[in-house]
C-alpha cells in the first residue's frame, strides 16, 4: 500500500487531502465531522479582525450545471468568517487538541499594516494550530476594502505583509494566490522573496455566472442586481492546473513547495496536481458539492493508482510532470502525427466530418454509407476530430515512424529533434546565421 | 363490480375502475423538463443526421434537440411542425424503433437512442399548453379547394393549403374530425382527449372549414366537388375492414369496430369483452386490439399471426409490450372456421410453412376456445370514389400523389404508397398540398 502520509513544510497529515479555506473549514462542527470522514487536514475559513464582517443575506452562489445538473462551476460573493475571531480560535484550539494527527491551517486576512498581523498571529499561534495562510485571493468584496486579491495582486504588498508574518511567528507562512492576474510568477517570486515557506493556489477568479434574462440581473441576484464573484469547480481546473505549473518551473521560485487547488473533484485531479508540483492539495467545491464521503474515494483512488505505478510515497510523483512542461519553441516539430478512424468502432455520426471539414483542414473524407476516412496529405494532425469524437479510442493519432512520408508536405519525417528556435521561417533564427 | 376476468362469455366490468384507468393511462408519460434536458443531451447532433432521412416528414431532429438543449422547447416545437403539423400526435404514435430511433447513431453504438419521440412530445407539448400557433396564412389567392377526409393526411394537407393562401373546405363522413388519431389509435397512446385538442389547435391557421357527416360517395359526389372547388384532395384512408368467409358467429367483428367502440367509449367498465379473445392478424391492429382487451380484464388474450414471428408487421417493441401485458402470441398459422352455436366458442386454425412469399397449410389444425374473436386482418378501399384508378385496392397516384383525374390528388392510407403510419399520412397530406399550391399558382 503506497504511504499517503504528507509532510509538507513541516505540516504533517496523513494524506495530502486538505479542505480548503471555505464553508466546509468554517467551524467546529464541520472540522469535526471532515476528520471523522477522513480528510488530511483543513484550512480554516479566513479570520479577519472584529468587528467581523457580515454575508448579504439572499443567495450568495451561482452555478454553472451540465445537462444532468452536474455542478462544472460555482461562483460565490462570500466573504470571509463572518463570526467573532475569539468563537474560531476557541473552536480552533479544541479541534487541534483533539486531532493531533491533522493538519489545522489557519487562514488569515487583516489590513495591510503590520500592528494588525502582529495582533493577530500570537493568538493564532496560541491555539497550536501547524500553519498559517495569508488570504490574499479573494476577488470580491474583501478587495475593496483593500485586502484579499488587492493585495494579491501588487507583489510588493504581498513581499511586505509575508515577510511581517515571517518576522511576527514561527509557524509556517503559506501564500495563497489569486489567479486574477496576467503573470502568476510574479506574486509568486514576491511570495518567495518574503520569505514564503510555500504557496497555495489558486483562489477563486472573478466572474459572473450568468444574466437572468428576465430582470436582466446578474446571478446570484440580490433585489435585482449582482456583483461579480469567485469562480471555482471543475471548470477551473485547467487555468489552476497551468498557474501551478508556471511556478514549480520558474528558475525563481523552481522547488517552493506548492498546495494545490483548483477545481480537484477526484484522485485523478489530485494526482495532476502533485505531478505538477503540489505537495498538497486542497479542495472545496467537490466538498461542498458531494459532502465530506469523497474522502474516501480521493485516498483510495490516489492509493490504488500509486500501487499500480509502483510509486510508494507521494515524494516519487510530486513533481514528476514538471520537466516535460516546456515552452511552445521547444516542442518537436519533427514529431508527426495523422488521425486515424476505427471503423469497427466508428458509429457514423459525422461528427468528425462536421468538425474538420467546417473548421479545421477539410481533411475527413464522406463516402459512400457514412464512412468517414482521414486524408492523410490534408491533415495536419490537429486533433479535433478525436476531441469531438463521442466514441472514446475511435479516433487517435498515430506517429509516424522516422523516414515515412509525410503526404500533407511530400516529405519524409526526420528523426531527430527539430524545434522552432532552428526552424528557417523563424526571423530569429535566420538572423542568427 | 360484478364481473371478473373469469365471468364466462363477453361481459362488461370486469376490472375495477383502478386498474382500468392503469392498464389505459398514458404509455410514455411524458418528460418533465429536466428529464427533457438530460435526454436531450444525448443527442450528438449528427452531420447529415441518419434520423431526418428516417422520418417520413423529415423534421430536422438534431436541431429541434438542440434547441430543447438551449432551453426553448417552443422554438424546437416550431422546428417540428414546420415539417409535420401533426407532430405531437406523431410523437405519442409513431413506431419510432423502426422509423428515427432505429436510425439513431447511439441504437447502433449502444442499442439506446435517443428517445426522439418523448423529447418531440416534449417540445410540441409544450407550445400547445401554451396555445401558441405559430403559422399565419399568406395573403388569400381566391382559391377553393376540397380535402375529403379529416384524417391525418386530410389535416396535413388542409392546413398547409391554409397557410398558403387558399381556403379549404374539409368533407368528413364521421361526425368527428381525426380520422384513425380519433378513432383507431391505441387509447394509452393519446390520452386525455388529445386528438380532439390537436385538431383544434390546428384549424388556429384559419380558412378550413369542416363539414361532418358530409360522405363522398353518399352525399356529395366527386363531380361535384371538383365543379365546385379549383382542387380536390383524398384522404379517405381504408374505411373497410377485411373479413373470415366463415365468420356467421356472434362474437367475430372487425377489430378496427371494437377499437373505435373503445376510443368513443366514455366509460371504459361498461366495454364487454370477451373472457377468452382471439386476435387474428400481425398488425399494430392486431396488437392495439389485444393489448386493450386485455386491459379491459379479458382472461386469455392469443394473437394469432399467420406467418412467422420475424415477419409481423408490428414492431419488436409493439410485440414486447403486448406480451409485457400478458397477450400469448402463435405464429404460423391462419383461421379456417370458427365453431359455437349461434354464438362463437371456438376458432380452428391451420399451421402454416413459409415458402418465400406463399404460405402453405401443413394439414395440421388445432382449436381455441373463444368467446370473442377480433379480426385484423387488413383495411382496403371498399369503393373507390367514381373514375379514379387503382392499384390492387388501393388509389394510384404518381409523383405528389396525382391521381388519374386531373385535378384530383390522394394522400394516406388510400394510396398504394409508402407504409400505413400517422406519420407516412401527414408526409403524402403536405406534399400534395405543396403540389396543389404549385399547380394552381401556375408554377406546377
Ligand atoms: C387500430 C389501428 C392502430 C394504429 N396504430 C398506429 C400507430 O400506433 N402509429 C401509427 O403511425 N399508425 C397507426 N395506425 C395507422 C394510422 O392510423 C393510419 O395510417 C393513418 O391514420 C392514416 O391516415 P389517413 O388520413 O390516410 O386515414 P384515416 O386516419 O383513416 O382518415 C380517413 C378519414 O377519412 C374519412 N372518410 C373515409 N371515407 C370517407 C368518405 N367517403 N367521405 C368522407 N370522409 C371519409 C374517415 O372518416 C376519416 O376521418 C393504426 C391504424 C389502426 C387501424
Ligand atoms: C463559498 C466559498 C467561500 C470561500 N471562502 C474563502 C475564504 O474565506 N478564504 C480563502 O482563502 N478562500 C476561500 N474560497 C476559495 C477556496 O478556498 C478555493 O481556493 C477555491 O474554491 C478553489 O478550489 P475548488 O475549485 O476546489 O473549489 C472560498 C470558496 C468558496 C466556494
Ligand atoms: S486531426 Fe485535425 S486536420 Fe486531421 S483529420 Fe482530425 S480534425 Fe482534420
Amino acid at each position: 500500500m503506497a504511504d499517503l502520509s504528507t509532510d509538507f513544510v513541516g505540516i504533517k497529515s496523513p494524506n495530502p487531502f486538505w479542505l480548503a479555506s471555505a464553508p466546509p473549514t468554517d467551524k467546529e462542527y464541520n472540522v469535526r465531522r471532515a476528520f471523522e470522514a477522513g480528510w488530511g487536514g483543513v484550512v480554516w475559513k479566513t479570520l479577519g479582525l472584529d468587528p467581523h464582517v457580515v454575508n448579504v443575506n439572499g443567495p450568495r452562489y451561482g452555478v454553472i450545471h451540465g445537462a444532468d445538473r452536474r455542478v462544472l462551476g460555482l461562483n460565490n460573493i462570500e466573504l470571509i468568517t463572518d463570526r467573532p475571531l475569539e468563537t474560531n480560535l476557541r473552536e480552533i484550539k479544541t479541534i487541534k487538541r483533539d486531532f493531533p494527527d491533522r493538519a489545522m491551517i489557519v487562514s488569515l486576512m487583516v489590513p495591510c499594516e503590520e500592528w494588525a498581523w502582529k495582533e493577530i498571529l500570537p493568538k493564532v499561534e496560541e491555539t497550536g494550530a501547524d500553519a498559517i495562510e495569508l488570504n490574499f485571493g479573494c476577488p470580491h468584496g474583501m478587495s475593496e476594502r483593500g485586502m484579499g486579491s488587492a493585495v494579491g495582486q501588487v507583489p510588493d504588498y504581498i513581499e511586505m505583509v509575508t515577510r511581517w508574518c515571517k518576522q511576527n511567528t514561527r509557524m509556517p507562512v503559506l501564500v495563497k494566490l489569486t489567479p486574477n492576474i496576467t503573470d502568476i510568477r510574479y506574486p509568486a517570486r514576491a511570495a518567495h522573496r518574503g520569505g514564503a515557506d510555500a504557496v497555495s493556489l489558486i483562489n477563486t477568479i472573478s466572474s459572473i455566472t450568468s444574466v437572468n434574462l428576465d430582470t436582466f440581473s446578474p446571478e446570484p441576484s440580490i433585489d435585482g442586481k449582482g456583483s461579480h464573484g469567485g469562480y471555482c469547480g471543475p471548470a477551473v481546473k485547467p487555468i489552476a492546473l497551468n498557474m501551478v505549473a508556471e511556478i514549480a518551473r520558474d528558475p525563481e521560485t523552481r522547488g517552493l513547495p506548492i498546495s494545490g487547488i483548483g477545481g480537484i473533484t477526484t484522485w485523478r485531479d489530485a494526482a495532476e496536481f502533485m505531478a505538477l508540483g503540489s505537495g498538497s492539495v486542497q479542495v472545496c467545491t467537490a466538498a461542498m458539492t458531494y459532502g465530506f464521503g469523497i474522502i474516501k474515494e480521493l485516498t483510495a483512488g490516489l492509493s490504488r493508482w500509486m500501487d499500480e505505478q509502483g510509486h510508494e510515497r507521494l515524494s516519487d510523483v510530486v513533481g514528476r510532470a514538471v520537466p516535460n512542461v516546456t515552452d511552445w519553441q521547444y516542442l518537436n516539430l519533427n514529431y508527426v502525427t495523422k488521425a486515424q478512424i476505427d471503423q469497427d468502432l466508428c458509429i457514423k455520426c459525422g461528427r468528425c466530418y462536421a468538425a474538420c471539414e467546417d473548421t479545421s483542414h477539410q481533411a475527413i473524407a464522406i463516402k459512400e454509407g457514412r464512412v468517414f476516412e482521414v486524408i492523410d496529405a490534408e491533415c495536419v494532425a490537429c486533433n479535433l476530430c478525436v476531441d469531438v469524437c463521442p466514441v472514446e479510442d475511435c479516433i487517435t493519432m498515430r506517429v509516424l515512424e522516422p523516414g515515412e512520408l509525410d503526404e500533407r508536405t511530400g516529405r519524409k519525417v526526420a528523426a531527430e529533434y527539430a524545434n522552432w528556435t532552428t526552424h528557417p521561417n523563424n526571423p530569429s533564427s535566420q538572423a542568427a546565421e | 363490480m360484478a364481473n371478473t376476468p373469469l365471468t364466462p362469455g363477453i361481459a362488461p366490468s370486469r376490472l375495477s375502475a383502478e386498474d382500468l384507468a392503469r392498464n389505459f393511462g398514458d404509455l410514455h408519460p411524458p418528460l418533465d423538463g429536466h428529464e427533457a434536458a438530460v435526454a436531450a443531451d444525448r443527442c450528438y447532433f449528427c452531420y447529415d443526421a441518419p434520423c431526418i432521412a428516417a422520418c417520413p416528414t423529415e423534421i430536422d431532429i438534431p436541431l429541434f434537440i438542440r434547441q430543447i438543449q438551449a432551453d426553448q422547447p417552443a422554438a424546437a416545437a416550431k422546428t417540428i411542425f414546420d415539417q409535420n403539423i401533426l407532430g405531437g400526435m406523431c410523437a405519442r404514435v409513431c413506431p419510432t424503433e423502426t422509423l428515427c430511433e432505429e436510425a439513431c447513431v447511439r441504437e447502433a453504438a449502444e442499442g439506446e437512442p435517443v428517445q426522439i419521440g418523448r423529447l418531440q412530445r416534449y417540445a410540441t407539448d409544450t407550445m400547445m399548453a401554451a396555445g401558441e400557433h405559430p403559422f399565419t396564412r399568406a395573403a388569400a389567392t381566391g382559391k377553393r379547394v376540397a380535402v375529403v377526409g379529416a384524417g391525418p393526411a386530410g389535416l396535413a394537407c388542409a392546413h398547409r393549403l391554409a397557410m398558403r393562401g387558399h381556403d379549404v373546405v374539409i368533407y368528413e363522413a364521421k361526425p368527428k374530425p381525426g380520422g384513425l388519431n380519433e378513432y383507431g389509435i391505441a387509447s394509452y397512446k393519446t390520452v386525455e382527449g388529445f386528438a380532439q385538442r390537436e385538431v383544434d389547435w390546428l384549424l388556429q391557421i384559419g380558412g378550413i372549414e369542416i363539414r361532418y357527416e358530409q360522405a363522398l360517395g353518399r352525399d356529395v359526389t366527386l363531380d361535384a366537388l371538383r365543379d365546385g372547388h379549383d382542387a380536390v384532395f383524398l384522404g379517405i384512408g381504408l374505411p373497410g375492414a377485411y373479413g373470415l368467409d366463415d365468420a356467421g358467429h356472434d362474437g367475430v367483428r372487425p377489430a378496427v369496430e371494437f377499437i373505435a367502440e373503445l376510443r368513443q367509449a366514455d366509460d371504459l367498465s361498461a366495454l364487454a369483452v370477451g373472457r377468452r379473445v382471439v386476435v387474428v392478424g400481425g398488425g399494430m391492429t392486431a396488437i392495439d386490439a389485444a393489448v386493450q382487451s386485455k386491459g379491459l380484464g379479458a382472461d386469455e388474450v392469443t394473437v394469432v399471426y399467420r406467418r412467422g414471428k420475424g415477419r409481423m408487421p408490428a414492431s419488436a417493441w409493439e410485440q414486447d409490450l403486448a406480451a409485457s401485458r400478458g397477450v400469448r402470441f402463435i405464429h404460423n398459422a391462419q383461421p379456417v372456421a370458427t365453431h359455437g352455436n349461434g354464438t362463437v366458442r371456438e376458432i380452428e386454425f391451420a399451421y402454416t410453412e413459409e415458402d418465400g412469399p406463399n404460405l402453405r397449410p401443413t394439414g395440421e389444425t388445432f382449436r381455441l376456445a373463444a368467446d370473442q374473436v377480433l379480426l385484423a386482418i387488413g383495411q382496403w378501399l371498399d369503393e373507390a370514389p367514381e373514375g379514379l384508378e387503382r392499384d390492387g385496392t388501393t388509389l394510384s397516384t404518381q409523383g405528389a400523389g396525382r391521381t388519374s383525374l386531373d385535378g384530383v390528388w390522394a394522400g394516406g392510407d388510400c394510396t398504394h404508397r409508402g407504409e400505413d403510419l400517422t406519420v407516412t399520412a401527414v408526409a403524402q397530406g403536405r406534399d400534395a398540398a405543396e403540389d396543389i399550391h404549385a399547380t394552381l399558382m401556375g408554377e406546377g
